[in-house]
């Protein structure tokens, strides 16, 4: 675990004060981002920003960064009006940006990635030895244990984040400002991470959190502000506020349940998937059974095998050893396109990656995986196309205003649902959902638990992969905790809890947990 | 998709019911290469008289192309599935030359089926080296042309062949039909062939899968490196015919100096056209325009007795807008 034990350094320049923001407005081509936005942010608080996607936090905290100039409304820092016209100006008032998207040099050592741009130098030559010397103190000011000549790509993502607050604090940085930071993390790097947020508040340093994860925003901040359609909706002290009430604020109505009731399973419904001592790269022995009807949740740290136990049930990797077998037919060795004629589905880890086409229309990206149904000898009838797609995308309740949009342009809850059509359309008899909720606003993930819920009541099997707890949780009818490529718990019934899982998760393993 | 006399918009963006931003990037790319080469052909006509005869037209410009065209379609798909040909002036000259050698002693039929299957051979070796060995496709099919070259001048023992003393090979090409020659109705059928696979089969919904997202075309069932290997036969069997018709157009071989540069003639025909070379997405009809856009620049040098010398230069110059654009485009959408 990280040591947290940032100690204050008299700093020559002076910490850049409070950071207000008078009647932001932005727009983009013709669609308001941002209307009349007003918020205080105090010097050496936490303060988070919520909202769905497409309410505006993203767009403010680049507004603040001077990442954009916003077209009316004014940034004050410590009551005197600033224009940043470049993220420069506001690394020189000491705001700084860690970004989803880390901003690492792969193939330069962790000590030249945080001095980057602003090495020791004398008559243009890099003083390394200095450099080294800088970094050292730096990172023992500051706590985190990263050797300095390690090459930066090779890190934990949650370790490039600790490179890139290095990097912020050795440019003095006193507002840091981090967008999504847990979204890439594990379970425990997410606790180490909110160790760090806590000592740079207790610091001095101001500290703006836009997540999408309440309890996470709960946990940290000190301050919050709602965000809803490109308007403050309220900024209100955390302690006053919930995860229901925050909900309520971000989309003007209450949600109700997160979750939809769990439709118990049938004990006597036929088993759909059977895996016996399975043996793939990342999977050490694994057996399981799924019954129809059944949702099966897969649990376990960043590193665990879930995604690679997936992967070689769906045959985009070599099975070693073992056997798997679909309602009573053996799919072992099947490759994907022989799995998905069994209906073996899958919906990947990443839809942008792995999943979807992109720049091709919405129609495509459903028709691909079984582009039999719309089609006579090869040639694709573009009728029965659209008609198919319509009603695989009804299935899964989504309305588009025009399949032939690419899919690009729909929003990330749309588009897993894009992925859930595709499976839909392979009268599937299993599916496997590897993070079905990965980067999906509040509003979606509800849509897409109802629809695996619906699907599974109708006698699919699911076996539902998942980094959050509360939706592994809340969904299955048991949930199997993974470690080291094995299956080391099964919980079931009152045994599901937080804390059953995170135990059988964490409990010692001979090899170091990410 | 194309009609004989003239040229028309991929109809997927024809059929476009909103105009919105989204939708830009495919009619920029199209218009990105109609409108210049409308410009070009207008400006042409307007200043040469002697431009828009049918003599011009039809006899210099695209009775000569045809080769081009014919290997830049099939390029097209190649390309589009994320792989590329750079073998295809090697295989257009082996083909003339074994077309050649058979026409002289038999039936200049076993001629073009021989050439054309020898195309689609070189063409899965290319295929299977990129797709199950796994190397670069340029490294690939660059070396395969030194392979492919060799061989043909081994079986030709470097020497030329005319088709002189028999010549009804060249019936092939310049049989007269409906106004234009025979090489260019070939043409216009692989054209078409190709534009309507890529743009309404299940093959070309997979050659477009393959390039756009390899990983997620194979978790979604398309088998990536069977059609990757599908594109490469058939670009082989393209340039194999191209160079049937050309042996059929002049009754004589060429050696293969003088063809190296075809493979990356007919790439910038590709890219000109809009087509990226980056895979995903690209048009047979664009690579049409792409091709006779960069032809009627130089037979509009030719009229208008520019110096020739200027030719390369100014067809670089646009291979580079053409590029830039490619990358601006891709910019834009994110």
């Amino acid at each position: 675990m990280t040591e947290s034990s940032i100690e204050e350094v008299p700093r020559q320049s002076e910490a850049s004060g409070d950071v207000e923001v008078v009647d932001v407005s932005m727009r983009f081509g013709g669609v308001p981002a941002l209307s009349h936005v007003s918020i205080s942010i105090r010097q050496g608080e936490v303060h988070a920003l919520v909202g769905e996607n497409g309410a505006g936090k993203s767009t403010l905290g680049k507004i603040i960064s001077g990442v954009y100039s916003p077209d009316a409304g004014e940034v004050r820092i410590n009551g005197k009006a600033v224009n940043f016209r470049s993220p420069r100006d506001a690394m020189d008032q000491g705001i700084v940006t860690i970004a989803q998207e880390l901003a690492i040099v792969p193939f330069l050592s962790v000590a030249e990635n945080v001095f980057l741009g602003a090495e020791p130098r004398r008559w243009g030559f890099v003083r390394r030895r200095l450099m080294r010397q800088r970094y050292v103190d730096l990172s023992e000011q500051v706590g985190f244990r990263l050797p300095a000549s390690q090459l930066a790509g090779s890190l934990a993502i949650a370790d490039q984040q600790k490179l890139e607050i290095l990097r912020a604090l050795s440019r003095e940085a006193s507002t840091i400002i981090m967008d999504e930071p847990s979204a890439a993390l594990s379970m425990h790097e997410v606790v180490a991470l909110h160790e760090v947020i806590r000592s740079l508040a207790a610091s001095g340093k101001t500290v703006i959190l836009i997540s999408h994860f309440l309890s996470e925003v709960l946990d940290l901040a000190d301050t919050v502000t709602v965000l809803r359609d490109g308007r403050v909706v309220r900024t209100a002290s955390a302690s006053e506020e919930t995860e229901s009430s925050l909900i309520e604020g971000m989309l003007g109505r209450s949600l109700g349940q997160a979750f939809p009731d769990k439709r118990s399973a049938n004990p006597d419904s036929s088993v759909v998937l059977e895996v016996e001592d399975l043996h793939a790269p990342g999977v050490n022995g694994v057996s399981l059974t799924v019954r129809r009807g059944e949702i099966v949740g897969i649990a376990g740290l960043v590193g665990s095998g879930r995604t690679e136990f997936a992967r070689a049930l769906y045959g985009a990797s070599p099975v070693t050893s073992g056997r798997i077998t679909l309602e009573g037919a053996d799919v072992t060795h099947h490759r994907p396109h022989q799995s998905l004629r069994e209906g073996l589905t899958m919906i990947p880890e990443s839809r942008k990656d792995q999943g979807l086409f992109m720049g091709r229309p919405i129609s495509e990206n459903v028709s691909v995986a079984r582009l039999g149904l719309v089609s006579r000898f090869g040639v694709v009838s573009p009728g029965t196309e659209r008609r198919r797609v319509a009603s695989a995308l009804d299935e899964v309740r989504v309305k588009m205003a025009s399949v032939r949009t690419p899919v690009r342009s729909l929003s990330g809850g749309n588009q897993q649902k894009v992925l859930l059509a595709r499976t839909g359309l392979c009268e599937p008899r299993l599916l496997i959902a590897d993070e079905p909720t990965r980067g999906v606003d509040v509003g979606s993930k509800r849509t897409i638990y109802d629809v695996l819920v619906e699907q599974a009541a109708a006698g699919l099997g699911i076996i539902v992969i998942s980094s959050e707890l509360e939706e592994v949780l809340g969904l299955a009818h048991r949930v199997i905790v993974m470690r080291d490529g094995q299956f080391v718990a099964e919980l079931s019934g009152d045994e599901m809890t937080q804390e059953a899982v995170l135990h059988a998760a964490f409990a010692e393993s001979t090899t170091a947990a990410s | 998709m194309t009609e004989a006399s003239g040229i028309s918009l991929d109809p997927k963006e024809a059929n476009a019911s909103s105009f919105s931003w989204r939708r830009f990037g495919g009619l920029w790319r199209t218009a990105g290469i109609l409108i210049p080469f409308l410009i070009l052909f207008i400006s042409l006509a307007l200043s040469n008289s002697e431009f828009l005869t049918r003599q011009n037209l039809v006899v210099n410009v695209l009775y000569l192309q045809t080769p081009v065209l014919i290997i830049a379609a099939a390029g097209t798909l190649v390309l589009i599935a994320g792989g590329l040909d750079l073998s295809v002036a090697a295989t257009f000259v082996l083909a003339s030359d074994i077309a050649a050698q058979v026409a002289l002693h038999t039936n200049p039929v076993w001629a073009i089926l021989l050439a054309v299957l020898c195309g689609a051979l070189v063409g899965l070796v290319n295929g299977v080296v990129v797709a199950y060995l796994r190397i670069n496709a340029l490294i690939a099919t660059l070396a395969m042309s030194f392979v492919v070259s060799g061989i043909a001048e081994v079986t030709t023992n470097n020497t030329f062949y005319s088709l002189f003393d028999r010549p009804s090979l060249g019936k092939f090409a310049t049989t007269i039909f409906l106004g234009a020659q025979s090489a260019i109705w070939i043409a216009l059928i692989v054209i078409l062939l190709l534009g309507l696979a890529l743009w309404r089969t299940t093959f070309g919904r997979y050659v477009f899968a393959a390039g756009g997202n390899a990983e997620a075309a194979r978790l979604a069932g398309v088998r990536v490196s069977r059609i990757r290997i599908a594109t490469y036969v058939l670009s082989g069997m393209a340039a194999a015919l191209a160079g049937v018709i050309s042996l059929a157009q002049t009754l004589t071989t060429t050696p293969y100096s003088n063809e190296s540069a075809l493979a990356f003639t007919v790439l910038a025909g590709i890219v000109v056209g809009g087509t990226s070379i980056l895979g995903g997405e690209g048009s047979v009809t664009r690579t049409v325009i792409g091709v006779l856009f960069i032809a009627l620049i130089q037979n509009g040098f030719d009229l208008l007795q520019f110096n020739s010398f200027l030719i390369p230069l100014v067809t670089g110059v646009i291979l580079i807008i053409a590029v830039a654009s490619d990358v601006w485009l891709r910019q834009r959408r994110r």
